[in-house]
């Protein structure tokens, strides 16, 4: 067993042990701190695979955390005052079931990042992260102005929605939710780096030339990484919102974006499981240096540097060694 | 015999250079056709126009019959038309394996499988290892690309051109900072291979030119000055004043 195996295993257990410790110990704030977690870490994993695989730097994945998160918001603020979202030309009530409001945020997110990627594929480098950015200000701007779903004040929703045999108001059982999603996600993950589009994806990154020569379209395997990526961060949106009960357009932001990001490069880019040592991580040091000062994220900018600086795998990097 | 490669007066301007002034030229079945020049004489430019990475500015560049002028480098790939790089293009972070492999996948033309590992893809890792033990690397198979020597990459770059199982060969400078005996050694091998796909060969080694080449064409200012055999290229008298000089 590799040491990067070992690492992988020990952040399950922890992924299982912390909750479990939580509900012995009646614990129901360390569940939402964790439930947190997991949910940053599914939306990190979306974001590692554009951004570790494909190598582009998106600074605009916020557009597809909000979009997942509102989709959720939108279907559950009409089915909790009982309007139709639309009734011309046919009937679109909304709902307050999960894998319906899940399927949606999907779809939608994975639709917004084809869209993105289309104009923004155009561009490499620099660009790519300018016109990403521009995407995900143009999604915050609009989400602000428009009053139907509550502007700048966003939408609540007063009950969680429901999961067929669970009562996901208990914070452990949407907890086993969320980290349902993320263990399926890391596996879906897991063999999308060893299949075929892995192979051509991770190649595309470090020498498109010969990707071309070989008789592949680079750009065309971007955007279906995009696509995927954005898919991704878009279900971690929806459980995000789900979580608070709350969705705004803080979720569109572009220090959502970097946040995001964050939770990457800390916990290790390309490596399957940096987002998730990286989302944890980032979770217990604004839990813990939140209490102590307001002004944490100095600290959490220090870690950042250091981790640029000096571990160039990130949290997973310094600890099971550089990737094979 | 009808040519599997062939420009007919391609034209290549940047600003007021020439680089490609009215080329035209064929790479016919079961033959080297080397291509010569010195430095700045627009080698490198038509290489990239007849493989596709650059449009020329007129003249056209048909690949088994078919004009491909207007055709991207991916779809002259899928064709037949495989190049080696002059500086090794290679996925360094990679193994030795996994670049075969992606040369093997390209040709397959299905690169969206997202499940199942290609490790355990018998069709694709069978091709791969072949052209592996074509250029001799197939002990190296699982060292990482950025580990091994110059030589060796050379030698990687003709097997992910072996894995697409080309109709023709595009090779850009495949001998450069070889040495004489790993020059040696792909010479005997490229000597084989054109009986599986002719070879259009920009090469600088003069040695491996004049051993190699069924036909040579010496470029000079973006022009074809000469074509013909060894024997005709040597008793040139243009040639020899704007390249060969006296040592020929």
């Amino acid at each position: 067993m590799t040491r990067e195996r070992l690492l992988n295993a020990a952040l399950v257990l922890a992924l299982f042990a912390v909750p479990a410790w939580a509900l012995w110990a009646d614990e129901p704030f360390t569940i939402t701190l964790a439930t947190r977690a997991v949910i940053f870490a599914l939306a990190a994993v979306g974001l590692n695979i554009a951004l570790g695989l494909g190598g582009l730097v998106s600074l605009g994945h916020a557009v597809f955390f909000g979009i997942g998160g509102y989709a959720m918001g939108i279907l559950a603020s009409h089915a909790q005052n009982y309007t139709p979202i639309m009734e011309a030309p046919f009937l679109i009530e909304g709902t307050k079931s999960m894998p319906i409001i899940w399927l949606v945020a999907v779809l939608a997110s994975g639709l917004a990042a084809w869209l993105i990627g289309l104009l923004s594929l155009r561009t490499s480098g620099v660009y790519f992260i300018m016109i990403t950015l521009a995407f995900g200000q143009m999604a915050y701007f609009f989400a602000t102005s428009w009053p139907t779903y509550g502007g700048e004040d966003g939408l609540s929703i007063y009950v969680r929605n429901g999961f067929p045999g669970l009562n996901t108001l208990v914070p452990i059982q949407f907890y086993g939710i969320c980290l349902a999603w993320l263990l399926l996600v890391l596996a879906l993950n897991r063999a999308l780096m060893r299949s075929r589009f892995g192979l051509a994806l991770n190649a595309a990154r470090q020498v498109p030339d010969r990707v071309r020569a070989v008789g592949l379209d680079p750009p065309r395997l971007q955007l279906v990484a995009l696509v995927l990526s954005g898919a991704i961060t878009g279900l971690a949106g929806a459980l995000f919102a789900d979580l608070n009960r709350f969705v705004s357009p803080t979720m569109l932001s572009w220090q959502m974006s970097g946040e995001i990001m964050v939770f990457v490069i800390i916990g290790g880019v390309a490596r399957l499981f940096g987002p998730v040592a990286g989302a944890g991580f980032y979770v217990l040091i604004e839990h813990w240096l939140g209490g102590v000062s307001e002004y944490w994220q100095i600290f959490l900018g220090l870690v950042l540097l250091l981790v640029v600086l000096f571990g160039k795998g990130g949290l997973v990097g310094m600890i099971a060694g550089a990737r094979k | 015999m009808t040519a599997v490669l062939a420009a007919t007066d391609l034209r290549k301007s940047f600003g007021a250079l020439k680089a490609t002034d009215g080329v035209s030229l064929t790479l016919r079945e079961g033959e080297i056709h080397a291509i010569i020049g010195p430095n700045g004489a627009g080698k490198s430019t038509l290489i990239a126009q007849l493989c596709g990475s650059l449009a020329p500015d007129a003249g056209t560049v048909s690949f088994l019959g078919c004009n491909v002028t207007a055709q991207p480098v991916a779809a002259r790939a899928r064709m037949g038309l495989a190049r080696t790089f002059q500086t090794s293009a290679l996925a360094m972070e990679d193994t030795v394996l996994q670049n075969a492999l992606l040369g093997a996948l390209g040709a397959s033309g299905k690169p969206w499988h997202f499940f199942a590992p290609v490790a355990r893809d018998r069709g694709l890792k069978g091709r791969a290892e072949a052209a592996l033990d074509a250029v001799g690397l197939a002990d190296l198979r699982d060292v990482r690309t950025a580990d091994l020597s110059h030589g060796q990459r050379r030698q990687l770059e003709v097997a992910v051109a072996l894995t697409l199982e080309p109709k023709a060969f595009v090779m850009d400078e495949p001998m450069a900072g070889l040495g004489q005996e790993g020059s040696a050694q792909l010479t005997s091998f490229l000597a084989d291979l054109k009986r599986t796909a002719p070879i259009l060969l920009v090469e600088h080694d003069m040695d491996a030119v004049f051993a190699l080449a069924d036909r040579i064409s010496v470029l000079v200012y973006g022009r074809i000055i000469a074509t013909g055999t060894v024997d005709e290229i040597r008793r040139d008298a243009a040639v020899r004043e704007a390249y060969l000089g006296d040592e020929a």
